[in-house]
């Protein structure tokens, strides 16, 4: 029991950063039809700006410019990430995607893999083949529960990525913003109509869905620091198939999703050797889907108009 | 002249849609445009609301200034023209006000905007009833009225109108033109287009009659309703 419930608990952290990744794909998805192939690699990024952000911030602290506390810099490597992350997003929706709108999505899909490339080589071009550590900023600290270990990190990385998701819910249900993604994901051509600037609401939702990225890139950073330019890769392509698995476009079956790929693979790895996870995991994920192609909350098909 | 249209050509496909039309509408008026299906009146509609590209050689303005300058959702937010659809196009997966509120995205008139919400429920009390309901449940009547009550909401200088007696019972599509009466003497001038050109004449003031993307016939309603063409073409003999 105590193993069982070990590692339902790493599960949840490790399904955190699948689930936080995935929605960004069915964000875009909803309100495009499109997969946003460049979304691991956003990831990454992410993860490397929060590097950056919490040593800059770190070296400010340390000067005694700005003398704030190790968990302050945590939260604001976060938000400064989040933040920055965004307008990879946004740059990469203004010049990768915005010029083939009207193109045939399989133009899209390849623009996508392209800019991930272009992503990863970029990174290895500034940085160098080496890996980046992420800077240790808050202390493990573990608590006994019975058989069951749990550390301050797992409660943090579970409890941020179940807030954000929570906040982009909130977000979507009840701004006027949320309003009009749920608006173009039903009908896009008649959204302009009503005066809405359907290019800012693009680029936001690119923006929402990479700062979220970004968010399960630092938290990632936080449980295993060490960081490299093909981390998204792998990562990513295993998000989109939770975004897949939940049904596209769905907020709530990405999140879902995410979180049991996760159970997925740890509860794999537990009873299998280490090495055949990935292979019996996504057999399983592959089993399911032969049975629910569209996925848990998808529709089977889509009858919407686009004119 | 509120709107004023010349030599309007628009291509789907390197076919020309509308082969240059010309036309204009005076503040306050109530105009239509009849036509059989495929005639061109949506690409007309669609080229004012800049949905769809018109042609070099093209000019439109609205209130003098040059509409070709102005994407389509600064037509509605910045110029005040709005365009219910053909086949009204509502958000079925959102509320009744929900979609009343997306219309008033880029309005920072709080005020007016209170105001106006409460115009739309006294013309059509249905919506009110209906308010928290998804669009995609109503009836055909109830969503044509969430329909025009969304134009009403988003700009109204000027409503651009396609087809909206489609799929009504000739009692509701009655009720949704006295409506449309009632919105035009507030000050809202109405551009509509229809295949059914009976009713259409009786609502209007003036009428254009478009055939295979080229203006064939204009004139008073009364006038287009006895001329002896537009009886045997559009009104049934």
């Amino acid at each position: 029991m105590a193993i069982f419930l070990q590692n339902l608990v790493n599960s949840l952290q490790w399904g955190s950063f699948y689930a936080l990744i995935a929605l960004g794909y069915s964000m875009v998805y909803s309100i495009l039809m499109l997969f946003n192939f460049a979304h691991g690699d956003i990831f990454m990024v992410g993860g490397y700006i929060g590097v950056g952000v919490s040593f800059g911030l770190l070296a400010l602290s340390s000067s005694g410019i700005l003398a704030i506390p190790n968990w302050l810099i945590l939260v604001l490597t976060i938000l400064f990430s989040m933040f920055l992350t965004s307008f990879v997003g946004m740059i990469v929706e203004r010049v990768g995607y915005r010029p083939l709108r009207n193109a045939p999505r399989a133009s899209a899909a390849i623009t996508g893999l392209m800019i991930g490339i272009i992503l990863e080589t970029g990174n290895l071009i500034l940085l160098g083949a080496r890996r980046v550590s992420f800077p240790s900023l808050i202390e493990t600290a573990t608590y006994d529960l019975g058989g069951v270990f749990v550390t301050n990190k797992k409660i943090m990385i579970v409890a941020v990525s179940l807030l954000l998701t929570l906040a982009l819910h909130q977000f979507i249900r009840r701004t006027k913003w949320g309003m009009a993604m749920r608006a173009m994901a039903f009908d896009f051509v008649a959204v302009p109509l009503m005066g809405v600037p359907v290019n800012k609401v693009i680029a936001l939702t690119f923006g929402i869905g990479s700062a979220l990225a970004a968010a399960a890139g630092i938290l990632f950073g936080i449980a295993y620091p060490v960081l490299d330019p093909y981390m998204g890769v792998l990562f990513g392509w295993k998000a989109f198939v939770a975004a897949i698995l939940g049904g596209r476009g769905s907020i709530l079956g990405a999140t879902l999703a995410g979180f049991l790929l996760g159970f997925t693979e740890i509860f794999v790895a537990m009873i299998f050797p280490s090495t055949l996870r990935d292979l019996i995991a996504y057999s399983i994920i592959l089993l399911i889907l032969t049975f629910r192609p569209h996925g848990f909350f998808g529709e089977p098909y889509s009858a919407r108009l686009r004119l | 002249m509120l709107l004023s249209v010349e030599n309007l050509q628009v291509s789907y496909d390197n076919i020309k849609a509308l082969h240059g039309i010309s036309f204009g509408i005076e503040e306050g008026e109530i105009v239509c445009i009849i036509g059989a299906n495929g005639a061109g009146k949506s690409t007309t509609l669609r080229a004012i609301s800049r949905l769809v590209p018109a042609e070099a050689g093209t000019k439109m303005t609205f209130m003098g200034k040059d509409l070709l300058g102005y994407s389509a959702d600064k037509v509605v937010s910045e110029l005040g023209i709005s365009h219910v659809p053909e086949g009204r196009r509502l958000f079925d997966n959102l509320t009744v006000m929900e979609n009343l509120r997306l219309a008033t995205f880029a309005r920072r008139d709080p005020e007016r905007i209170a105001a106006d919400l409460e115009r739309v429920f006294s013309i059509f009390p249905r919506l009110k009833e209906r308010e928290s309901q998804k669009a995609g449940t109503m009836s055909g009547g109830e969503q044509q009225m969430l329909a025009v009550g969304r134009a009403f909401m988003s700009g109204r200088k000027i409503m651009l109108l396609d087809e909206p007696s489609m799929g009504l019972a000739p009692l509701l599509m009655r009720s949704v033109f006295d409506s449309l009466t009632e919105i035009n003497k507030e000050g809202t001038t109405i551009l509509v287009v229809e295949q059914n050109a009976r009713m259409a004449l009786q609502f209007a003031g003036r009428g254009y009659v478009l055939e295979n993307g080229g203006i064939v016939l204009e004139g008073g309603s009364g006038a287009l309703l006895a001329d002896p063409q537009v009886k045997k073409a559009y009104l049934g003999g």
